[in-house]
């Protein structure tokens, strides 16, 4: 008769997936960043480009912390990996929070764009990639990366021959 | 137009945090934290909970789990992070 196995004892080898989806959230961050800046411009001047600023900065450290976490506790063991993300979820937070909270005061910060933009940045970068991880997941022959689609394509198989 | 006007009178009241008004503005802030940051809690916890049960069930399929698990998490904070811009909003605007 065989043992029965705890899910949470399980470990999970191979590369993190989560990983590569918090830099690519991160480089669309990068690449979102002048229009952030211009929107927070737009609302509230100087003050307002530099809260979005701030905002979108706080955005991407909080993907990055939640993929770190998930990348270095999965190897060890689910268990571990369970509890470091409903830790980190109130880890990152406080963070956020404690974030916020420095900076309310000083001149440069606008607290409705900071507040605008954390939703905004956060809502609209997971949308963005999402669009992709989505289509990838159900069909993964869209994945941009492909060799093929970069380089020479190969002859397509049901091409009828002559 | 009587309830706009009200609600101009009044910001000054609710400004004042020694004031009974300030006292129920902070109030309001930290429910609508507080309960904004409960359910996404939940929400994550059974998330997780099933992602861990489907990667032992399908270790092959791991991958594909923890993407999506990653991006339901992060879809999830984004209502804790509604609470928490409603709270910054309530409390310092």
């Amino acid at each position: 008769m065989s043992t029965p196995v705890s899910p949470l004892g399980s470990v999970l080898a191979g590369q993190a997936p989560e990983v590569s989806i918090s830099r690519d959230l991160v480089k669309r961050g990068l690449f979102a960043a002048p229009v952030v800046v211009l929107g927070g411009f737009i609302a509230d001047s100087g003050a307002g480009a530099a809260s979005a600023a701030f905002a979108l900065a706080l955005v991407l450290l909080n993907f990055s912390l939640a993929a770190g976490l998930i990348a270095i506790t999965a190897p060890i063991s689910l268990g571990l990996m369970m509890g470091a993300i409903l830790f980190g979820y109130i880890a990152r937070l406080g963070l956020i929070t404690v974030a916020v909270l420095l900076v309310k005061d000083l001149s440069w910060v606008s607290i409705p764009v900071l507040g605008g933009a954390i939703i905004v940045t956060h809502l609209g970068l997971l949308f963005w990639e999402m669009k992709y991880v989505a289509a990838s997941l159900a069909f993964p022959g869209t994945k941009p990366n492909k060799p093929y689609l970069t380089k020479s394509r190969p002859p397509d198989k049901h091409q009828a021959k002559d | 137009m009587e309830a706009l006007s009200l609600l101009v009178a009044a910001e000054p009241i609710v400004k004042d945090p020694n004031s009974v008004g300030g006292g129920l503005t902070a109030l309001g802030a930290g429910l609508a934290y507080g309960f904004a940051a409960i359910g996404p809690a939940l929400g994550i916890g059974n998330l997780v909970g099933k992602s861990v049960e489907a990667m032992a069930r399908q270790p092959e399929a791991a991958g594909m789990v923890r993407t999506t698990m990653f991006l339901g998490i992060a879809f999830t904070e984004a209502l804790a992070l509604i609470g928490f811009v409603v709270f910054i909003l309530l409390k310092f605007a």
